[in-house]
């Protein structure tokens, strides 16, 4: 039959692969997996390519029913995972038969599981990319994230990978209490203080219930920008700028007490100060904390933020090369 | 007009993490300073870099995505850095090839008002609409003076963004006749899909339904916006409006409203578009004038 039956869709779990790229210059963000390394990782495990379109959950993961023999991985925020009610590992390869039922308990650390399913999700291609983006209901399935009784349809099979195959200790990610963000501070950022930028710099910021997909809002202090005429066309509250570009990643603080971070399905311009980007690289630790936890951001420079980069995916080549794959 | 005296600021060069290079021309709006994006974004396309992922003019400024794994930020500033000066300046003999289109707008509409007398505490002034707000503070007497004046001079797509295929959009008149109204003190958490909406020194049409700031005037028959792509300007580009674009902003009433809403419902509206060529020079030298003939060919 070449699907798995949803039975229950968690709380909010998404189809998604590596984005939607090309479309930035009509207003779409790429969306696509939030936490990169996870979603990779958890298709090498399945055998599939890179960029095969998997499933992201955020807190609490689907139950999911298998109509033929498939492999599947979970990787991602660290969770109670089931097959049939019993607790198996994750960042592992899992063989399933037809009517096994993969399930998921509570998290104990993180806020994204990932599955990938062998042949990975196969739901039509929206402008070359699969990743569901929900404010405009498309990509995905139907747009939106599962339902109960929804039917997700499988790509065919490629060579079976290994059985409990499994990623080492040392590939796998950490879950600190306090997360670290590397920040390229500009754009906008002469809108702040000097004074403010520092106690920005140096605070531990709280995570809100408003942190999902589009953008996560910050608590824990208050900023002053500097004292100015608004320039023409801007607004006039002293957050306001002439709508500009927002780059994903970056961080506005509307109101002064509240910093948001831009993420994939985000908008992409508007006219709020940006005051600087969270490096790509760590945007995959954005997407593993939860409402509650706690952020600082560490000053860098671009160099910096490109090496990020390079040695996620330096590790991620070496992971590849452990597996096998 | 005041604005061909205007000299832009330098350029202000930001890298905007490892993905993005950020450049902002002006702090404040001009039609100088996005003549200026728009020419250098437009030179950088036909240049073909590999690493670059995606180029977006604004209002003053543009950005930039680039994949840091092919291209280093660095390295494309660089290049940017070249490109505005070879490309930045106005060519006296630039032309631009765009359209002229006609967007019919209802404005005071009941689906806007509705939206808008339920965030009255969101507002500047809750015990007036949106419209009467603007009409006060920019020195009308009264609303229909306002609207007349949006009707009067078309609008030039100046960024497209927020959400996909939104035009922010400013109008073809000296700034001395800008219009210009702050953002909702707390942006609103609903916004009707389609309707005409202005912030700062720019009109917009919402693609979607969902948040949004800006002060809520009216609502549009047609889409911007179409993902099924099912309506003929629609079938090449899910997004119709393209920067550079001059929107005509029409005032209509309630029948032309219900008779377009036939017509896009049954997928057979069609924007009424014509091809022009634009001289930013001479635009800058006789607003008026140009915009008499941009408005003529329009409707001829």
């Amino acid at each position: 039959m070449n699907e798995v039956l949803v039975r229950s869709g968690g709380l909010y779990t998404t189809v998604q692969d590596a984005g939607r790229d090309g479309y930035y210059a009509i207003g779409m963000p790429p969306s696509g997996a939030m936490d990169r390394y996870s979603f990779v990782a958890a298709n090498m495990l399945v055998g599939n390519p890179d960029s095969a379109a998997a499933l992201e959950a955020t807190y609490l993961g689907p139950e999911l029913e298998f109509t033929d023999p498939r492999t599947v991985a979970v990787t991602g925020a660290r969770a109670r995972v089931t097959v049939n009610g019993d607790p198996v590992p994750q960042w592992t390869s899992l063989r399933v038969a037809p009517g096994d039922v993969l399930g998921f308990g509570a998290l104990s650390a993180g806020a994204r599981p990932y599955v990938a399913v062998s042949g990975g999700i196969d739901v039509p291609e929206y402008l070359n990319s699969r990743s569901t983006y929900k404010l405009t209901g498309i990509g995905g399935f139907e747009g939106r994230a599962l339902a109960e009784g929804d039917r997700l349809p499988l790509g065919g099979l490629q060579a079976p990978p290994r059985d409990g195959l499994s990623v080492p200790e040392e590939f796998l990610p950490e879950f600190p209490e306090v997360v670290q963000l590397r920040l390229v501070v500009g754009l906008c950022s002469y809108r702040l203080t000097e004074r403010s930028l520092e106690s920005f710099l140096e605070t531990t910021w709280k995570v809100t219930k408003d942190a999902d997909r589009i953008g996560y809002r910050l608590r824990g202090g208050t900023i002053e920008f500097v004292e100015r005429e608004q320039p023409f066309g801007a607004g006039s509250d002293p957050a306001n700028v002439v709508d500009l570009g927002y780059p994903i990643g970056s961080v506005q603080i509307p109101g002064g007490n509240e910093p948001i971070i831009l993420l994939n399905d985000a908008v992409t311009g508007g006219g709020y100060a940006t005051v600087g980007t969270v490096v790509s690289a760590d945007r995959d630790r954005v997407a593993q904390t939860g409402t509650g936890g706690h952020v600082r951001f560490t000053p860098v420079d671009v160099d910096t933020a490109v090496q990020a980069r390079l040695d996620r995916e330096t590790r991620l080549s070496k992971l590849r090369a452990v597996l096998g794959r | 007009m005041a604005e061909t005296q205007v000299r832009l600021p330098e350029a202000r060069y930001e890298f905007g993490g490892d993905e993005f290079v950020f450049v902002e021309l002006d702090r404040e709006m001009s039609l100088h300073a996005n003549f200026k994006a728009m020419a250098i974004t437009g030179a950088l396309r036909e240049e073909n870099i590999a690493g670059i992922v995606d180029i977006c003019p604004s209002n003053a400024s543009y950005l930039v995505r680039l994949d840091p794994e092919r291209l280093h930020p660095n390295d494309l500033v660089t290049e940017l850095r070249r490109l505005e000066h070879s490309a930045g300046d106005l060519d006296e003999d630039l032309v631009i090839n765009t359209r002229i289109v006609d967007v019919p707008v209802l404005f005071d509409d009941p689906w806007t008002r509705e939206t808008l007398l339920r965030f009255r505490e969101n507002h500047q002034d809750p015990n007036v609409t949106d419209l009467e707000y603007a009409a006060r503070i920019n020195g009308f007497s009264e609303v229909g003076e306002l609207i007349e004046a949006i009707g009067s001079a078309p609008f030039i797509v100046t960024m497209l963004g927020f959400v996909p295929g939104l035009p922010f959009c400013y109008q073809m008149v000296p700034r001395s006749r800008q219009i210009e109204v702050p953002k909702y003190v707390r942006p609103r958490t609903d916004t009707p899909e389609r309707a005409f909406g202005y912030g700062g020194a720019f009109a917009v049409v919402y693609p979607v339904r969902g948040a949004g700031g800006y002060q809520l005037f009216g609502i549009a028959p047609a889409p911007v916006f179409d993902n099924s792509r099912s309506l003929p300007d629609f079938h090449d580009r899910i997004a119709f409006p393209r920067p550079s674009d001059i929107l005509r902003y029409r005032p209509i009433d309630r029948n032309e409203y219900d008779r377009l809403r036939s017509e896009v419902e049954a997928s057979t509206f069609r924007y009424r578009i014509r091809d022009v060529e634009f001289s930013p020079t001479a635009f800058l030298k006789d607003p008026d004038a140009v915009n008499r003939d941009l408005l003529k060919e329009l409707y001829r």
